[in-house]
């Protein structure tokens, strides 16, 4: 039957991840943000949490945990009420690692996932996204041609993050001509793979302390070992369907935080003699944001109750995504309008998270749930 | 329980049920009746549904909205989610139909919430036999909407055991074929005591063809145009004392428990009027799917979203609209099943069901083009109905200031 509660396991995840948001996240974002810096040793001190990639196999000295998108998209809604530049970064190696412990080869499996079960935060990170505005997963426009030895990769990459540190990228590239998500494939290659160019930290509108790279790949050669899953490949279908929900997990953090931030200024901000929130033109708007807010929520966890069953979800997802997206980056602007002028300044959140919110229709495949 | 979003194989069969009235019995006579407003009576409908409802036991197990009452282990209690599956699916059959069931529906709630034993049976059991039955529920009046503790209907004591009842009742759903057409009754409001505000404010139970009680009128509307939406006037309508539900007696200090409690089944009826707006929203959704995927129209799921068409988005927030409206009814009503406060949820589903399935009507006219316009298809019938959806049990604008007013922890006299 249904039912709307977290199990209680689920709920420690939630207050794990919520105590990280509020003592670690909020209260460094802004700084972070201005000097387009993670605050020091954020990731090391997270990683150690335990929360992400934590779904890979005791067999390979992971935590073991049950890979579930439902628990995935209770933590990663918590982490993005923190801070979405620290949540992406942290949130990195599980997107490495996750399409190995799914779809990798068991030799794959024992050389690339150790990398992100050691003590410090691995150096891994992945590639997707292309600087086009024709961008599309389904019709990638970095190439993967079969070669005598392996496969010859050429294209560029952007918003690859934690770029300027990692070792390994896993990237995705369209092998063969057709669009669509079954030619979708992933690659494993080092930093110093011959013909990779990593750029200097990209500049973006928001996720300032997100150290995001550009990749440009001219015939970089990769080894069919290191082509994720072997002959058989990667389910990219799949993984994207991870990857949205994921992504509106972190949406629907980030339009919470603008949410509850409105509701704690209207009632203290007043205006002739009496709070904001105590007229209709502001206590709409705030009413508004928490009905759009509880209902994406529920395409969210819906849609990642499909994917645990063993469906694609791609119907699921892929709505769920829209609507969160949309209803994030109003909810944020709705936040700024409530604070009017103050909502401009840079001291205060609000502007912060309406150029984060904006980056979701944007951000793709960076996140696994 | 771990999050779940399927229903159990009781409300899944219930449910599919249901869908196969809507379709087999409601919808080949939906424009019929719609056309014939107040001629055409959908008999074959009533036949249904009365023939269901009365081997189910009637009354009180009939009213779909009485899920809050029951007892038994909270978490599996279902009452309020079968209540709003009910809804929905008679909804998706046809709208004016399904506010047209015979059954104890709004006032039967009302019996049901706030009646005795002796009430219960005295009012409810009609429910189980003989022809159609229908009850009401008469709060609004000309000069009162959402304010209804403004009403000014007058109850005034007419020796030891009698009330007489004065004052007009408008939008009273199901008045005409509770009072007059059947041997149903209305329950209304009125007030004994106007010094007293709000807590003056009493439910009578007005028994069919009471001499005093006239239906003048029955509205012409812009959909549910098969539903009777009757304006009703008391003249020294006469009313027996036993017929006042709850305490007859204005308390002296002069609480308003009564109003607070007669508000609050607002929390148990709210999600079921969001329920019936899914159900429409759901009936044009699936007929414009239904037409696209006649015409080899592939919805590309997956597609970057900013290279999507104008109708291929369109559709596909439909559809997210109409999923989440539904889930978050689902979700005030699974709260009501366990004993959580709604209060707040039940105002988020209405106002998101009742507005998102205006919009979602509105587009699937636009999308099908002339044949949308045409009332030769159900388009435009089903946008008809659809905005009741968003004035009904609270306005949208009421829902937000209830939303409001919960989230800021504010009363009605810091935020009206």
């Amino acid at each position: 039957m249904f039912s709307f509660d977290p199990t209680e396991e689920q709920k420690l995840i939630i207050d794990t991840a919520r105590e990280l948001a509020r003592k670690e996240m909020a209260p460094a974002a802004k700084d972070a943000d201005e000097a387009a810096k993670l605050p020091e040793g954020f990731l090391d001190r997270a990683w150690e949490l335990g929360l992400a990639a934590a779904a890979i196999p005791a067999a390979f000295n992971g935590s073991d945990m049950p890979r579930s998108a439902v628990t995935g998209a209770l933590m990663l809604e918590e982490l993005g009420a923190g801070d979405l530049s620290m949540a992406l970064a942290l949130l990195t190696p599980s997107a490495f690692a996750y399409p190995i412990v799914d779809y990798g080869t068991d030799g794959q499996k024992e050389k690339y996932l150790p990398l992100c079960t050691g003590a410090s935060f691995p150096k891994v990170s992945v590639a997707l996204v292309e600087p086009s505005m024709d961008f599309d997963a389904m019709a990638l426009e970095t190439r993967a041609k079969k070669s005598a030895d392996g496969y010859v990769l050429n294209g560029s990459k952007c918003f690859v993050p934690n770029g300027s540190t990692a070792e390994h990228f896993l990237i995705y590239a369209r092998e063969g001509d057709a669009e669509g998500f079954e030619n979708v494939q992933a690659f494993i290659v080092p930093r110093g793979a011959a013909g990779l160019t990593v750029s200097a930290k990209e500049k973006n509108m928001g996720v300032h302390a997100l150290d995001s790279v550009e990749l440009t790949l001219k015939d970089v050669k990769v080894p069919a070992n290191d082509k994720v899953g072997g002959d058989k490949g990667v389910d990219y279908e799949r993984i994207a369907s991870y990857s949205r929900i994921a992504l509106s997990a972190l949406a629907l953090g980030v339009a919470r935080a603008s949410y509850e931030h409105s509701v704690t200024y209207a009632k203290e901000r007043k205006t002739f003699g009496k709070p904001i929130g105590t007229r209709q033109s502001i206590a709409f708007i705030v009413a508004d944001m928490r009905i759009e807010l509880d209902g994406a929520r529920l395409l969210v966890w819906e849609a990642a109750w499909h994917l645990d069953k063993g469906e694609k979800a791609t119907k699921e997802s892929y709505l769920a995504k829209l609507v969160a997206d949309e209803m994030a980056l109003k909810v944020c602007d709705e936040a700024v309008m409530v604070m009017g002028g103050h909502g401009f300044i840079r001291e205060n959140p609000v502007e912060r998270w309406l150029r984060n919110a904006r980056g979701f229709a944007t951000f793709d495949g960076i996140a696994l749930v | 329980m771990p999050i779940n979003f399927e229903h159990n194989d009781f409300i899944k069969g219930v449910g599919d049920g249901l869908e196969g009235i809507a379709k087999n019995v409601m919808r080949p006579i939906s424009r019929e009746v719609d056309e014939g407003e107040h001629v055409r009576e959908p008999v074959e409908y009533f036949k249904t549904m009365w023939d269901i409802l009365k081997a189910m036991g009637g009354g009180a197990a009939a009213s779909p909205v009485m899920g809050a009452k029951e007892g038994g282990d909270k978490r599996k209690r279902t009452g309020n989610v079968l209540s709003i599956v009910f809804v929905e699916k008679l909804a998706y059959g046809d709208c004016g139909m399904y506010l047209s069931t015979p059954m104890p529906l709004l006032g039967g709630a009302a019996v049901g919430a706030a009646g005795t034993a002796e009430q219960k049976t005295k009012f409810l059991k009609r429910f189980g036999e003989g022809e159609p039955k229908w009850a009401a529920m008469a709060i609004t009046e000309p000069g009162t909407g959402s304010d209804a503790g403004a009403i000014t209907t007058t109850a005034t004591p007419d020796g030891p055991d009698h009330y007489l009842l004065n004052g007009e009742k408008i939008f009273v759903t199901a008045g005409k074929r509770a009072v007059v057409d059947s041997e149903g009754f209305v329950v209304v409001w009125a007030t004994v005591d106007k010094s007293a505000g709000r807590a003056g404010i009493k439910s009578f139970v007005v028994d069919h063809h009471t001499p005093g009680m006239t239906v003048v009128k029955t509205e012409h509307k812009h959909g549910i145009r098969c539903s009777d939406t009757a304006v009703i006037v008391f003249e020294n309508c006469r009313v027996p004392k036993e017929n006042v539900l709850g305490d007859p007696e204005v308390k002296v200090a002069k609480t308003t428990e009564g109003f607070k409690g007669a508000m609050a089944t607002f929390d148990a009826t709210r999600p079921p009027v969001a329920a019936s707006a899914v159900g429409v929203g759901r009936a044009a959704l699936e007929a414009l799917e239904e037409k696209l995927a006649a015409k080899g129209v592939k919805l590309p799921y997956g597609k970057a979203p900013n290279k999507l068409t104008a109708r291929e988005r369109d559709v596909m927030l439909m559809q997210a609209k109409v999923k989440a409206s539904w889930l978050l009814t689902v979700q005030a009503s699974w709260m009501a099943d366990m004993g959580e406060p709604n209060n707040l949820e039940a105002s988020i589903c209405k106002c998101k069901a009742g507005r998102d399935m205006v919009w979602v009507c509105q587009k699937a006219v636009e999308l099908m083009g002339p044949e949308g316009y045409s009332r030769k298809e159900l388009f435009e019938k089903w946008m008809r109905d659809s905005k009741i959806g968003d004035i009904y049990e609270g306005t949208q604008q009421i829902q937000k200031l209830v939303v409001a007013r919960r989230i800021f922890d504010y009363g009605r006299d810091e935020l009206a």
